[in-house]
């Protein structure tokens, strides 16, 4: 009985020391540390601690973006590699799904295209750049074909993997009530599948920007990678930066893409039932 | 494999499994109309004469099977489409015109009408096989079949579930087997059990209780000990008060 009375009376103790419970901080926190990094690298670029050809300061940096985007330089280099980017992950996803289809609905197709792709994956695909040059030259093809090859093996391995993981018991079920091949791969098939489907796409996404930035750093006349590389030749740190910030944001709103279809196309799943409530 | 006045007629069915004889020359007949429960210890081959009758294992040359159309099956879990909801899983593979509406009026018979649009994952696991059976209904099955579709439910639910399906039953008349390994539920609901064993039916006993059926009816035990002991289970002998 001692220890019900107690409690309370500690609880009561604390709460005279927080004077202001109304402002609320917890969600503001997450923000606090890279505040205070960039605070401290300001102060450090002030101070000549860190000098502007090691990396500039925050200030020149916004300044230069700011430039940037007014002169249009930005806009163009931004809408060159969205470009690529767009018709890279376009073929590759296509690609991607059509192989994982091929594989996933059949077993005939799973022995003409599975093991050729398995054995493909295995190269770190971008170090098939030499390669691409020689036969791409240095255009646009190389850097698009390197995007597309990047981001079809994610799609492939989730969708393949997805098609072989459906229930059986659902299939079953579905067969039971009339629906033939055509109708079980429509009806259960593909939406069992869509879930793997969309993880492949989100891992893919972000193989496109990476892919992006290793094909604009050949050679190319326009897109945030040349931006970035003419950047280092005249040594500008606030530049480079620039670019770099443009591909993290380009990123972000990717994923933010994925999250917002699987949002829609799988409500049905008990997660995001449970979320949505 | 049609012939939907004829009722079913199996004739010299034989499945095996390796060395394992699962069914042996298996002969049955199920009148137009019937409930039949089909007993048996597990492993017996229930599920798996069910399977044969469902068409989801073909049925061997040498062997003639004939079930009325369209068959629906019940299985132990409801085995909804989970990207679907619920009037369009009853619907899955429906022919013909307005489909929602006939899943509807199905739904509405298992009272599941204000779920028609829920997705299957907000379903108990009771108003999920009360779906699973409105699938079953909703394409007029001239044969039912219920593989042991209350066994995952609570008892309070399987009761409800139980009642359910008379009522269904009795309204539709579909020839019906349910497939269970309780001896109750297949006195409650039957109006005849079948006993499998070794690959055979080795015992065939009518069930004519009066209708509704009540475990307090005289005629209930001893249906029961006979049930039991074909089932190979020694039951103790408790004089009934």
């Amino acid at each position: 009985m001692s220890q019900s009375v107690s409690l309370p009376a500690a609880g009561l103790a604390v709460r005279p020391t927080r004077p202001w419970p109304q402002l609320r901080l917890a969600p503001l926190r997450r923000f606090a540390t890279p505040l205070l990094l960039v605070g401290l690298w300001q102060a450090g670029s002030m101070l000549g601690v860190i000098p502007a050809r090691t990396l500039a300061a925050p200030s020149t940096i916004a300044v230069s973006a700011w430039g940037l985007m007014a002169s249009g330089a930005l806009g163009h280099h931004l809408a060159v590699s969205l470009g690529r980017v767009s018709i890279g992950l376009g073929l590759g996803v296509l690609t991607g799904t059509v192989l994982g289809l091929i594989a996933g609905l059949s077993r005939l197709g799973e022995d003409i295209v599975d093991a050729p792709l398995q054995m493909i994956r295995t190269l770190p695909f971008l170090g098939l750049v030499p390669l691409f040059i020689l036969w791409f030259g240095i255009g646009e093809v190389p850097k698009i074909a390197l995007v597309a090859l990047g981001t079809s093996f994610p799609i492939y391995l989730n969708l393949f993997a997805g098609i072989r993981g459906i229930d059986g018991k659902l299939v079953e079920a579905a067969r039971v009530f009339g629906l033939d091949r055509r109708g079980l791969t429509w009806h259960v098939i593909l939406p069992g599948a869509l879930p793997a489907g969309l993880v492949g796409l989100r891992t893919s996404l972000s193989v496109a920007w990476l892919s992006l930035v290793i094909a604009e750093q050949i050679n190319a006349d326009a897109g945030i990678g040349y931006l970035i590389n003419d950047a280092r030749d005249f040594l500008r740190t606030d530049i480079i930066v620039v670019g770099l910030v443009i591909y993290a944001l380009l990123g972000l709103a990717a994923d933010a893409l994925v999250r917002a279809l699987e949002r829609r196309a799988l409500a049905w799943r008990p997660a995001l039932l449970a979320g949505a409530r | 494999m049609a012939d939907a006045d004829k009722g079913v007629r199996v004739r010299g069915l034989t499945r095996r499994f390796r060395h394992n004889t699962v069914l042996d020359r298996l002969d049955l007949n199920l009148a137009p109309g019937q409930f039949v429960a089909l007993l048996g210890r597990s492993g017996s081959g229930k599920t798996t004469l069910l399977r044969t009758l469902a068409g989801l294992d073909a049925t061997p040359d040498d062997a003639r099977v004939i079930v009325p159309t369209p068959t629906a099956v019940v299985f132990q879990e409801p085995r909804l489409l989970p990207w679907k909801s619920i009037w369009r899983n009853v619907a899955l593979g429906l022919h013909g015109a307005q489909p929602r509406q006939r899943a509807q009026a199905a739904l509405r018979e298992v009272g599941l009408e204000r779920h028609l649009d829920a997705w299957p994952a907000t379903l108990s696991g009771g108003e999920a096989q009360r779906a699973a059976l409105a699938r079953a209904l909703v394409r007029a099955p001239g044969l039912l079949l219920l593989d042991e579709p209350f066994a995952a439910l609570d008892a309070l639910t399987r009761i409800r579930m139980q009642a359910l399906v008379v009522d269904l039953w009795r309204a539709h008349a579909p020839t019906t087997l349910l497939v269970t390994h309780d001896v109750d539920e297949a006195i409650l609901l039957a109006d005849r059990a079948l006993v499998l064993a070794d690959g055979r039916i080795v015992a065939d006993i009518t069930i004519d209780l009066p209708r509704p059926r009540s475990h307090a009816h005289p005629g209930f035990a001893a249906l029961r000990a006979r049930l039991l002991s074909e089932l190979g289970v020694a039951v103790p002998t408790l004089e009934a008060a």
